[in-house]
């Protein structure tokens, strides 16, 4: 029974850490589905992060924290349009440059605010998103195995976790079931079908963009007033750059996106868990090679021995009408 | 001028006007096109086809001019309103969306609707009807990529329809068609022109004008030419009228007189990077002296034989041999020293550095040879020189050796690889679309250079998918359909005997 506890804490775990990559990489799917490539996840989550735990410190209130977060995350978005789409610059470059500029403003305007060094002040509890206890929870307990899976996995999170399961049959829908989603898989493929069937191909990027800014802004409030109660220095710590892997180890698909995030969220869950334990016959394994592991995973992908993982045919290209 | 007084014009463009900064493109145009006709419009490569038909199909703005449609005067300010003004285009390069299926690209742009559901069911029944209608069968839930270029083309065309075209452009359309596939559009168009619809058909092939169209129009240099009806011209004077001299349209040489074996490919099996097999088991030789010929339609494999042979992709088995020394595997500088030269299908991939001045890539692949430099410098006074020589040999324009590539129109920059690989005075050249995208004055010159070498006892290997330039360049030709090599012909085969094989239906 002892082994089935761990378990359940390492899934409840895994479930908590999965939620910003999953945010993060539906964020990245809408983007790079219309051909607009977004490494700059890392720091639109960061910098919402930091605007959500301003805003939800200074208000007590987590929704206007949220609403600072998608704002702020948006207007990450709206610069990175602004610069692969209208001026038709580098994807990757301004991605890059983003990352930088939110990891260097939130620690400079966070110190200038605050003066603790680039962290937020703790938010109050009534400014977090509280877990919340699914009705039945207690009825429940005693049933073996489900029981506990349901009270510790299933109940007790916060409201934006439900929402980011939630995100996941919607954002298929969209894509596939509506006329922006076909208009926006098609941009991402072949801007010129677009183009010549009468659709602004600027107009349909700059709302995956915005789309991605608003996903996003959800990502970085979460790990601020959700998981945590502040905003501390780069404590996106990376979670952008596996969300993008979840992104391509899910071929840019809805649903293999969350299973994929499940995946590397529990992977992240074992790594914690196995901090300073020791795997009898083996010896203390390095929580490194966990770590590490949605890297390897999203490598082998790539080389080609999990099936194939084809990018979006546009994805990358800035749009010009041929002369 | 009245074309057909009897009929109402579909288009009218009065004084049509563009620039691109320097580049005069379309200078005061004006055209009439009768409802329920087929109209084409020929000129060379940079005459201002492509750029007056944008133009109409609200791509881009002209600076000055008119355009009415059925009568009456329209802004077209973007393709929407083009679609709306009833007019549709079938581009050069599809504009489908290759994952889609059939359905969805045609749906794309007009959904009827917030949500698919309801679209996808009058799509599927316009389509329906437009098949009865025009004969244009096509399956509704087949996947783009997974369709033959014809078919391709066939969705379309139907795009077109299914947003109510009246008139349709089409930009060059059968340059990826096999002769049959090519003839079948024909029919479809004429069908279409019999139901009212009318039809612009851009194209540099003057037997396809000749086969097709009513009336034709010659653009020169961004001028509108001449038009005629197509009964009442020839092929030469049209030909006059694009290049504004005359131009000799067949190719002149005398008998080849075959030597000894050059190049030799025995049981060659190339695979692609996907791991399909696009060369399978393919032997053949080419003599000193002769022009061998590869017809095929485009993707059977010729380009990927011409890359194992010219080193560029290794073969999966088979073996090579130039002059008798084994030649597979071999990298393409040892293949030069061997007496190989190369002149590759796509200028723009391989062929050159746009980025690069005339001059630099005057020596790509000989930038090695002590005549340019020794150690690790080049001597860059003796590469200009070289380059000039070349340029007025081979009459490259402008004459400027320190010009960006780029900024060379494509029948120039084709001469520019051309000059580099035949200069070298080789002992085999293989050869791939001498003439793809270039215009019919530089045409009649890279053809007059090969048929030199060819007089000089080179052996020449030559890979074209235009059937026309096979046959009239070629001693003998190889057919190749599928990766393998279907038959032999002599040159005089004809086409049809020839555009069978390349739909693999005769050998």
């Amino acid at each position: 029974m002892e082994f089935f506890d761990i378990l359940v804490s390492i899934l409840g775990s895994a479930v908590r850490l999965s939620i910003p990559l999953l945010f993060t990489a539906l964020a990245g799917l809408f983007s790079e589905r219309a051909g607009i490539f977004d490494i700059g996840l890392e720091g639109k989550m960061l910098a919402s992060a930091f605007a959500s735990a301003c805003v939800a410190y200074m208000t007590g209130n987590a929704w206007l924290g949220l609403l600072a977060g998608i704002a702020v995350s948006i207007a990450f978005s709206l610069i990175h349009g602004f610069a692969s789409i209208t001026n038709r610059g580098n994807q990757i470059v301004s991605g890059v440059a983003l990352n930088f500029v939110a990891a260097g403003l939130t620690i400079v305007l966070g110190q200038a605010w605050f003066g603790q060094g680039g962290r937020t002040p703790q938010v109050p509890g009534e400014g977090r998103f509280a877990p919340i206890i699914l009705p039945g929870v207690d009825a429940m307990r005693e049933v073996p195995f489900i029981g506990p899976l349901y009270a510790n996995v299933i109940s007790g999170n916060n409201i934006l976790t439900y929402i980011a399961f939630l995100m996941v049959p919607l954002s298929w829908w969209v894509l596939y079931r509506t006329r922006f989603g076909l208009r926006l898989r098609a941009v991402g493929e072949n801007p010129g079908a677009v183009d010549t069937a009468g659709i602004s191909v600027p107009w349909m990027r700059y709302r995956a963009v915005i789309l991605a800014g608003f996903l996003c802004g959800f990502a970085g409030t979460y790990l601020a007033v959700a998981q945590s109660a502040a905003f501390i220095n780069n404590m996106s710590a990376g979670k952008g750059y596996i969300a993008l892997a979840a992104l391509i180890f899910a071929k840019w698909r809805p649903v293999p996106v969350m299973f994929a995030c499940l995946l590397f969220g529990f992977l992240d869950a074992v790594a914690n868990f196995m901090q300073g334990k020791v795997v009898p016959g083996i010896g203390e394994v390095p929580v490194q090679i966990f770590q590490a592991l949605p890297y390897v995973l999203t490598c082998i992908l790539l080389a080609g021995f999990i099936g194939v993982a084809r990018p979006p045919k546009a994805g990358g290209v800035p749009y010009t009408k041929e002369r | 001028m009245s074309l057909g007084p009897s009929k109402e014009p579909a288009i009218e463009l009065v004084g049509i006007d563009k620039k691109f900064g320097a580049v005069h493109a379309n200078k005061n145009i004006n055209l009439t096109v009768a409802k329920g006709s087929i109209h084409g419009i020929i000129g060379e490569n940079g005459a201002g086809k492509s750029t007056l038909m944008s133009i109409l199909y609200g791509f881009y703005h002209a600076d000055e001019g008119e355009i009415r449609i059925f009568g009456k005067p329209v802004a077209i300010r973007d393709s929407q309103a083009a679609i709306a003004a009833g007019i549709g285009m079938v581009h050069q390069h599809f504009m489908l969306v290759e994952n889609f299926t059939v359905l969805e690209n045609v749906m794309l742009g007009a959904e009827s609707g917030q949500l698919l559901a309801k679209g996808v069911a009058s799509a599927r029944k316009e389509l329906k009807r437009l098949e009865d209608d025009y004969g244009l069968e096509v399956d509704p839930d087949a996947v783009i990529e997974e369709l033959p270029v014809g078919r391709q083309q066939r969705v379309e065309i139907l795009k077109a329809l299914y947003r109510g075209a009246e008139i349709l452009i089409l930009d060059e359309p059968t340059g990826v068609l096999t002769p049959a596939e090519a003839d079948h559009l024909f029919k479809v168009l004429r069908v279409l022109r019999d139901q009212g619809k009318t039809i612009i058909l851009i194209t540099h092939k003057l037997r396809e004008i000749m086969a097709i169209t009513d009336t034709v129009s010659v653009m020169r240099r961004g001028e509108m030419v001449a038009t005629r009806k197509t009964a009442e011209t020839t092929v030469e004077e049209l030909a006059e009228l694009m290049v504004g001299r005359r131009v000799l349209l067949r190719v002149e040489k005398g008998e080849a007189k075959p030597g000894s074996v050059l190049l030799s490919v025995r049981n060659l099996t190339v695979k692609d990077s996907r791991g399909v097999t696009m060369v399978d088991d393919v032997s053949f030789d080419v003599r000193a002296g002769e022009i061998v010929g590869i017809a095929g339609v485009a993707g059977n494999g010729q380009s990927e034989l011409l890359e194992a042979i010219a080193g560029i992709r290794k073969p999966t088995s088979g073996e090579i041999f130039i002059d008798g020394q084994p030649a597979a595997n071999v990298d393409p500088a040892r293949l030069r020293d061997l007496g190989l030269a190369h002149i590759p299908e796509d200028r723009h991939h391989m062929g050159l550095v746009l980025k690069f001045e005339e001059y630099e890539n005057s020596i790509l692949g000989y930038h090695r040879n002590e005549q340019y430099g020794k150690g690790a410098l080049l001597d860059l006074e003796a590469i200009r020189k070289d380059a000039e020589e070349k340029i007025a040999k081979y009459d490259i324009r402008p004459p400027n050796p320190r010009l960006k590539t780029a900024n060379f129109s494509g029948g120039n920059q084709q001469k520019i690889v051309v000059a580099r690989e035949i200069e070298r005075d080789p002992k085999m050249l293989i050869i791939g679309q001498p003439t793809r995208g270039v215009d019919i004055g530089a045409i009649e010159f890279i053809h007059r250079r090969i048929i030199e070498m060819r007089d000089a006892g080179k052996a020449i290997l030559l890979v074209s998918v235009e059937l026309d330039e096979v046959r009239s360049l070629s001693d003998r030709i190889l057919v190749m359909f599928a990766g393998k090599i279907v038959g032999e012909k002599e040159a005089d085969a004809g086409e049809q005997t020839l555009g069978l094989m390349m739909a693999g239906i005769a050998a």
